[in-house]
């Protein structure tokens, strides 16, 4: 770690400086934001999953009294209001470009999922616009409804021009060699493996509040958005046509997002349009049944794995064919998830010479599904730690001796994998011989053998994860079909009284940025965390950004933080050498003085400061007044955190209940800045990949619906499903990034769905099951042990 | 329209308000008391647990008239001038919120259980948060923060 740690430097589990806000009620998120004259927006949604809009009938909505306007896709198509876009592009395997079908704001003569916006009343009150919506009468053309992703192909077509229902038919890796090495194999394990869907869920539902000033044709969006430059530039450029310059978006206090408010989505479109339209401001909050209908969903993917191993246990080859749920349009990153974040990660942590994957993205009757915390790294992990846990039994190796075997030895950085990626460094040995120390891996026949004296089924569950994060090189991000650049900026300001502002294009919504990027300021220029305020989330503060996701907030803004700070330092010491009339290279600048090397002579970051703005005494020939710097900084490769989880759990087989009783992890996430953050973050991840693995999915039934749309019948995650957590951390740092940091914010939830799944089949080999697919829930796993109890007995 | 009078946070408040007007709704719109929040439309969240005369109620599963005469206290009434309440302190030292959506519910909910449930096991106050749900932090500062809070506040 650099030198001069403080108490509230690199390294220190300070408090975190926003709390209080959260803690006194005083947090502002975007439902507590009310402006004059606010209408309210609520939406007609869709309750087919598939059909033609032969008619919508307005009329009785509009005539309600206190109804200023009720709109419709022809209302949208008058206005030439575009589509929503897609953000990354990738070409079919023949190697012709993928199908992108356009995603209208409001429904254009056709819906594609329960929960579409087909029209969008917009009235003095909320209680008027939802009692108005329901006077909307909506006339379909019923189209069969295709829910079921392994029969999509050969579904109802959802678009004109995507036969097969494919969006797009996708490969990476060597074909050839990996059924080369498959034939070659003294063992092949197959699986078919399930990534479940889920609903994101974040506490605070999406919302907006559109304003509109039509003496200066300017907006303002409050949105509950995790990317506010990115939803700026989609909504000016590709939506509305309006001139950025003329757009505010700001993003406030932000109640989680988890990958789910990373886009731009179609009401916040709506709302903006309408401001203007209607010369008032328009708000709209989802209520928790719309965000289950139409926040973009997380995973769905089926997979067929195939892996060959050697004589000795080592893998020669891995093969993965995947069908991917896109659902019935395409959102933002809903191509990225399951290409190039997924299919670049199936060699883990191990050295596998010979990989080749195939993806199909298919569009269903079902809503958009994109990136979730993790985006494609945890279904590649479940993937690859469920077919590590066969192999191993398969071929009677122990599962931690069999991973131990298969690691890409620490003497092989940078490593190449057969999928695109240049791992730069990593360590996995030490991870897993910490993670089997801390959970008593060697005593655990006797828990075993202990809890099975109570009549329980104890079993233990090993994930060794890789994760690529800190997205990541824009130029290599384009060449693969991304359409953004992937850098992060900074701004430095700092005031002549020697206070600093800083201006991140990062978002936090839960993840502690006030208090992190503090302490890498108090770090470099030994100022308090108390004289530093993080500026984030308002596009009219802040120069230019790409957002928080893919645990890049330290990793990418970090870093260029740090860099905008070396250059304030850099100009301080010319001023300071300028005002003790010394060589600039003999200027030092450490724990907040200048100081001139092998004297007494020294100044202060604050009267340097002062001396910037009051430049009387000042090297005016060499530099301009001021103490403000700017940081653009694009990463050189991804980052890439990994580390072994490990899963204790005991099974009641009369009613099939799982309890965690132990879990143990330790990862490596390079350096780490504020150690009881990133815990905090761990921990997080741990309980959404432990949802996963017990509790959650969201079901449709045949027709399209959304069965699971409420906490009532979707199992969230509570206290009581999760066991208290313990922690370690191995660190190699990261080569290519000033902190040496990687990032933690996914890993937890990258892990963490094997270890549970690989620990209730371990539980349950005991009377024979061999698979359990997630989420395991009680009626699943008794069903399980009654069939393999019933196929024993036989 | 009902006449309601309530006493919130100590101040004396009376409105009219529609009759399905809910408690939380009366909280966050008609008073501008925002730190209680709206979660989910089902009573399984926790978001807006407020105290309605000293027992934790989710306010979005009462009326406000049926609030008349009651003495509530929100997120905004626990601390003591700039003294944080030891729940709200120790919530601050566990780490114990990351977004901050659920935490006044949370915090709100924690008290009661401490204060009614006097020594609590870690398994009696996860049971105890079963209807609060937190989606950032796991739970496990959660947890550590109520048994710290209970230990400050003598439970």
């Amino acid at each position: 770690m650099p030198e001069g740690i403080t108490n509230q430097g690199i390294g220190a589990s300070v408090r975190r400086k926003e709390d209080k806000r959260f803690l006194t009620g005083r947090g502002r998120y975007t439902d507590d934001i009310s402006r004059a004259g606010q209408l309210y927006a609520h939406f007609v949604r869709s309750d087919v999953a598939h059909a033609k809009i032969k008619s919508v009938d307005t009329a009785n909505a509009t005539a309600m009294e206190g109804v200023h306007a009720v709109y419709t896709g022809d209302d949208i198509a008058a206005d030439n209001v575009g589509s929503l876009i897609n953000g990354w592009s990738v070409n079919n395997r023949d190697g012709s470009a993928m199908t992108e079908p356009p995603h209208p704001v409001l429904a254009q003569g056709k819906v594609r999922y329960v929960g579409d916006h087909v029209a969008m009343v917009v009235a003095e009150t909320l209680d008027i616009a939802k009692s108005a919506a329901e006077l909307v009468q909506v006339d379909y053309e019923e189209l069969a409804a295709v829910v079921d992703l392994d029969q999509a192909a050969g579904g109802a077509q959802i678009h004109d021009d995507l036969p097969g229902n494919t969006y797009f038919d996708w490969e990476l890796g060597d074909e050839a060699a990996t059924s080369t090495a498959l034939e070659n194999a003294h063992t092949i394990v197959s699986a078919t493996l399930r990534n479940n869907r889920l609903v994101p869920n974040a506490m605070e539902p999406r919302a907006a509040v559109a304003e509109y000033d039509h003496i200066d044709d300017s907006f303002v969006l409050y949105s509950t958005t995790q990317n506010p430059h990115l939803l700026r530039l989609v909504i000016c450029a590709f939506v509305l046509g309006i001139p950025e310059s003329k757009m505010q978006i700001v993003a406030p206090d932000v109640g989680g997002g988890f990958g789910s408010k990373i886009y731009l989505y179609a009401e916040e479109a709506c709302c903006t349009w309408a401001a203007r339209k209607l010369r008032r401001p328009v708000k709209w909050t989802a209520d928790r049944t719309q965000a289950f209908l139409s926040d973009a969903h997380g995973r769905d993917h089926i997979n067929r794995v195939q892996m060959g191993l050697d004589k000795s246990g080592k893998i020669i080859g891995l093969r993965v064919d995947t069908l991917a749920n896109l659902g019935g349009y395409l959102s933002a990153f809903s191509v990225a998830t399951p290409t190039y974040l997924h299919g670049t990660l199936l060699s883990g942590c191990y050295d596998i010479p010979a990989i080749y994957t195939n993806v199909k993205g298919m569009a269903t009757t079902t809503a958009p599904v994109d990136a979730y915390r993790g985006a494609g790294r945890p279904e590649a992990t479940y993937i690859l730690e469920r077919t590590m846990d066969i192999a191993a039994r398969q071929i009677g190796m122990d599962p931690a001796e069999f991973r131990r075997l298969n690691f890409i030895p620490k003497t092989a950085f940078p490593y190449q994998t057969a999928v695109a990626l240049q791992y730069d460094t990593g360590d996995y040995e030490p991870s897993l011989d910490k993670a089997l120390a801390m959970i008593d891996y060697k005593g655990f026949a006797n828990r075993r053998a202990e809890a099975a004296k109570r009549g329980k089924y104890r079993g233990i569950g090993i994930s060794s994860y890789i994760e690529a994060c800190g997205i990541a090189p824009s130029a290599v991000v384009g060449a693969l079909g991304g359409r953004v650049g992937l850098y992060e900026s900074a701004v430095v300001r700092v005031d002549p009284t020697g206070t600093v502002s800083v201006f991140t294009g990062t978002h936090s919504h839960g993840q502690g940025h006030d208090t992190t990027f503090a302490q890498i300021v108090a770090e470099k220029l030994g100022v308090s965390i108390d004289a530093v305020e993080i500026v984030h989330g308002d596009t009219n503060r802040i120069q230019f950004g790409m957002g928080t996701y893919g645990s890049r907030s330290l990793a990418v803004g970090g870093t260029a933080i740090s860099k905008a700070l070396d250059k304030v330092i850099e100009k301080g010491k010319i001023i300071a050498a300028h005002m003790m009339e010394a060589s600039d290279a003999d200027l030092e600048f450490k724990d907040g003085k200048f100081i001139v090397a092998g004297t007494d002579r020294e100044k202060s970051f604050g009267e340097i400061a002062l001396s910037a703005y009051v430049p009387h005494n000042f090297p005016h020939d060499r530099l301009e007044p001021g103490l403000e710097e700017t940081a653009f900084y694009d990463p050189l490769n991804f980052t890439y955190p990994a580390g072994t989880h490990i899963c204790e759990v005991e099974i009641d087989p009369a009613t099939g209940v799982t309890q965690i009783v132990d879990w143990a992890a330790c990862d490596d996430f390079g350096n780490l800045i504020n150690p009881m953050i990133v815990e905090g973050q761990v921990h997080g991840g741990i309980a959404l990949g432990v949802g996963l693995g017990l509790v959650v999915v969201a079901v449709f039934v045949v027709f399209g619906l959304l069965l699971s749309a409420s906490f009532l019948v979707y199992c969230m995650p509570r206290a009581d499903n999760l066991p208290s957590i313990k922690l370690d951390y191995t660190v190699t740092a990261c080569t290519h990034n000033d902190l040496g940091v990687k990032g933690c914010g996914e890993a937890g939830a990258i892990a963490s769905p094997p270890a549970v799944i690989n620990a209730i089949v371990d539980a349950l080999s005991v009377v024979g099951v061999t698979d359990m697919s997630m989420p395991a829930t009680p009626q699943k796993v008794w069903r399980a042990i009654q069939a393999a109890t019933k196929t024993a007995a036989e | 329209m009902t006449a309601v009078k309530m006493t919130v946070n100590g101040q004396k408040v009376s409105h009219e308000v529609a009759d399905n007007t809910l408690l939380v709704t009366f909280i966050r719109e008609t008073l501008g008391l925002t730190g209680t929040h709206v979660g989910c439309d089902t009573s399984q969240c926790g978001a807006c647990v407020v105290h309605v005369n000293g027992a934790s109620v989710k306010a979005c599963s009462m009326l406000a008239a049926q609030a008349d005469g009651a003495d509530i206290t929100t997120i905004e009434g626990i601390a003591n001038g700039d003294e944080l309440h030891p729940m709200q302190k120790a919530f601050h030292e566990n780490h114990g919120l990351q977004c901050g959506f659920c935490t006044p519910g949370m915090v709100m909910s924690a008290i009661e259980l401490v204060e009614k449930g006097g020594k609590l096991s870690e398994r009696e106050i996860r049971e105890g948060l079963e209807g609060n749900i937190c989606r950032c932090t796991g739970y496990h500062n959660i947890v550590r923060a109520v048994q710290d809070a209970a230990e400050e506040m003598g439970g």
